[in-house]
């Protein structure tokens, strides 16, 4: 890492921490239902619009099965909005470019993958949405899973700092809340802020531009029923074409990046993501993007400190997440940085590093950066291909999401997984210790370990389970770019990424084929609802537990819950329980694959 | 059962109030103003020459395979790379047989064009594809080393070329964040307009 470097990441942490507490703040105020913000003249008539339409009592509170219940349903009734919309947007407007409707197993991975604020695509933006479904059925769920993710680490946070109680908030409140006055608000002013630095917002057809040097290629010959042209030996004819045009993708990009971002939703508008030069086009817009996709994880760890009177204990939760990331940022950095030594041998300098499938304007440190930041945070955007990485550069991103998306996570999402972590932590600290185990006065009995185990176990079950059935199915072979271990990372990332709620994508791996085999659609969907829906209830389940609880004063026996110690117990716990199952697999994939880099073994 | 209707009700109604608030009312109000404050670049950034024929975009690369041309890098994106309805990314591994072929024979022919050596390290940004495919700009070091070529194409001073190169640069924002580039499609059409 050069100086530079150093200096950006050192900005990038020195900022995520100055914004963490004032956000943090404003959170409190935003999931509170007489919280007082100072958009309130603005916002304020706009919420109580929406509660009269839906017809709701905002005091009303919910216990954890009714707040469940509200949120699958919410869910539901997306998902149905947005499946209709993708497959029949050849019949709606804004649609200029004349795409077609979307085959039902793509539209079901999609309308999946929007709800679960996963946004993992099978599609190419650009060549597969109409602006009407981008702007409106992937919007919304860019927003809402948002939303969503938020409020259930809202409720969690109440099942833990309110004592002998039944309810947890309402859910629709919070809802509206934190769209009204966090995400629409951020999101605003961001979405300019991307505009000025070059990302476009227009509503207008595809530019064609006439090339500078138009190019003579060469083509195989049709002849009139659109069949390839062969020559005596059976081989193709080719003919000259000359292109002499450029199509410039347009439409109303800007808005939806701005909550791509800070939703750590990450479905890009093109096919190339925020590598794409209209997504990302400078430097800067590429350091507020990163900014933006921690900004609201981070600040709800200071949330969680302020709910349980114990600043303490959010920042301890706030630490073991910045060293866990961190370390992964300087472990892919350095092997980025290093490059690989097959293409070395064949003459690339070596002192550039491994610049295949990364942009120039953000070079090696920015998008092995971006590449840690999106898989810790859940988000999936990419900024550079992490399937043209290097083995242990590759492995990185993995890894981060096969801890369990807790490295600040998604937002909402990252702070209710590292809250099951905590209670593991503590449950261990207890066992370690002889004493019933206590989380801030309250006991942890065996119902509320179960819960959290459970939500930890269908993860594994589901990424492995999968990865498993792909490796030794003809579909999920033929899927693949690549061919050796680096093929089996490619399905281990899918479904790891698909489980974990990320997004982002060993991008190779052909998910909707041509010939319409359904299979990675449908598996990727399933482990979208299983990586989100089948973690939530047993959250929730927790949460509906914990608030029951009485909370006993604290005495010399306490395991306290702030500190260094307590920091890295709980990195102990995420390295251990979450990440320790998939060892085996990624001893498979990226480990070998970095052995048989060394060994200039090619496939 | 009234409280479970009650519920689905929230739900319909939030996601229509959601989807007229969030997805009509927000784009659009972020299109009203940055087609006022920043339309130029809210359109796309073209480049339009004299009789109103777009160009491009100065964020979008092109492909110049002509000797009086800067190279872009290696694309991806679709069959001819540089297609602006295809942006991609190669997605090869490190051990892919196809990448280390591809790499290989980039190597071979940029040596051949810029007058290298066998020897001569080769700059891993000439011989390697970007992630959108669509990267508009090349290393500083890769620009300098095709100078001498497209200055004698079209006899002009290395030094003019450098000095072309240098004002189609894009330096780090802020002095730290991010990496120089040059510009490609920028650069050519300046040379284009030397006379």
């Amino acid at each position: 890492m050069q100086s530079t470097d150093w200096l950006q990441f050192a900005l990038f942490i020195g900022l995520l921490a100055l914004i963490t507490k004032p956000l943090g703040i404003y959170l409190t105020q935003v999931l509170d239902v007489k919280g007082r913000t100072w958009l309130d003249p603005v916002v304020g008539p706009l919420e109580r619009l929406t509660y009269s339409l839906m017809g709701l009592d905002r005091n009303k509170e919910q216990g954890w099965k009714q707040y469940t219940l509200a949120m699958l349903l919410f869910s539901l009734v997306g998902i149905v909005f947005t499946y209709l919309i993708l497959r029949y947007q050849h019949l709606l407007p804004l649609n200029p470019q004349h795409l077609p409707g979307l085959s039902d197993h793509l539209a079901f991975n999609t309308v999946v993958s929007f709800t679960t604020n996963t946004n993992w695509q099978s599609y190419g933006g650009e060549s597969t949405m109409s602006y009407f479904s981008q702007m409106v059925a992937l919007t919304i769920h860019n927003f809402t899973s948002a939303a969503v993710g938020i409020s259930i680490a809202a409720a969690l946070v109440r099942g833990i700092a309110r004592a002998s109680a039944t309810t947890l908030g309402n859910f629709w409140v919070d809802l509206v809340r934190t769209t009204y006055y966090l995400l629409l608000p951020l999101c605003f002013v961001f979405a300019l802020f991307l505009v000025s630095q070059g990302i476009v917002q227009n509503f207008k057809s595809y530019d064609t531009a006439k090339l500078v040097e138009p190019q003579t290629v060469q083509v195989a010959k049709m002849d009139a029923s659109n069949q390839p042209v062969v020559d005596a030996a059976g081989k193709p004819v080719m003919e000259d074409k000359i292109v002499s045009e450029q199509t410039i993708v347009q439409g109303p990009m800007a808005s939806q990046i701005a909550i791509k971002m800070l939703g750590t939703n990450g479905g890009g508008y093109v096919n190339a993501n925020a590598a794409h030069p209209f997504e990302n086009p400078t430097p800067l817009s590429n350091f507020v993007q990163m900014l933006s996709i921690f900004s609201i994880g981070s600040a709800l760890t200071y949330y969680l400190g302020r709910m349980v009177k114990n600043q303490g204990h959010g920042w301890a939760v706030w630490a073991a997440m910045m060293l866990l990331f961190i370390c992964g940022v300087l472990v892919c950095a350095h092997f980025e940085a290093a490059g690989n030594p097959i293409h070395q041998a064949l003459g690339v300098s070596a002192t550039d590093g491994n610049m295949e499938g990364k942009e120039v304007r953000f070079g090696i440190f920015n998008s092995s950066l971006f590449a840690t930041i999106t898989t810790a945070a859940s988000c999936g955007a990419v900024n550079s291909m992490h399937d043209s990485f290097t083995a242990i550069g590759g492995l990185v991103p993995l890894f981060m999401i096969e801890l369990g998306e807790v490295v600040i996570g998604g937002v909402g999402a990252g702070l209710y997984g590292m809250l099951v972590f905590v209670v593991l932590a503590v449950f261990i600290a207890g066992l370690m210790v002889g004493r019933t185990p206590e989380y801030l006065g309250k006991k942890i009995q065996a119902y509320d370990v179960k819960m959290a185990m459970l939500s930890l176990l269908v993860l594994c079950m589901s990424i492995l389970g999968f990865t498993a059935w792909a490796c030794v199915s003809d579909w999920g072979l033929a899927g693949l770019n690549n061919a050796g271990p680096h093929g089996f990372s490619e399905i281990l990332y899918a479904y790891s990424s698909a489980t974990g709620n990320n997004g982002s994508a060993f991008a190779g791996l052909t998910a909707n084929p041509a010939n319409g085999d359904p299979h990675y659609n449908v598996t990727l969907g399933f482990a979208m609802l299983i990586g989100r829906f089948l973690m939530i209830i047993p959250i929730m389940a927790l949460a509906g537990s914990l608030v029951q609880k009485k909370v006993s004063p604290p005495s010399a026996g306490t395991f306290p819950v702030s500190g260094a110690t307590f920091t890295i117990l709980l990195i102990g716990t995420v390295v251990l329980i979450g990440a320790l199952n998939f060892l085996p697999a990624l001893a498979l994939g990226p480990v070998v694959e970095h052995f048989l880099t060394a060994g200039g073994k090619l496939f | 059962m009234k409280a479970l209707f009650s519920e689905i009700r929230g739900a319909i109604v939030s996601t229509f109030v959601f989807a007229v608030v969030l997805c009509g009312l927000y784009p659009v109000v972020v299109w009203g103003v940055s087609q006022v404050a920043f339309k130029h670049k809210a359109d796309g950034s073209l480049i339009v020459d004299k009789d109103g024929t777009v160009r491009g975009s100065s964020l979008l690369g092109q492909v110049f395979t002509g000797e009086k041309y800067f190279h872009s890098r290696p694309s991806a994106a679709g069959a001819f790379g540089y297609d602006g309805a295809n942006s991609s990314g190669s997605n090869l591994g490190p051990t892919s047989q196809k990448l280390n072929d591809a790499i290989k024979g980039r190597i071979a022919a940029y040596r051949t064009t810029e007058g290298l050596s066998d020897k001569d390290a080769v700059p891993a940004d000439a011989a390697t594809a970007s992630a959108s495919g669509l990267d508009p700009h090349i290393s500083v070091k890769n620009a300098e080393l095709q100078a001498a070529r497209v200055a004698k194409a079209r006899n002009l001073s290395v030094e003019k070329v450098k000095e072309l190169i240098g004002a189609s640069t894009t330096k780090p924002d802020l002095g730290f964040l991010g990496d120089a580039g040059v510009n490609v499609l920028k650069l050519n059409l300046s040379l284009d307009g030397v006379k």
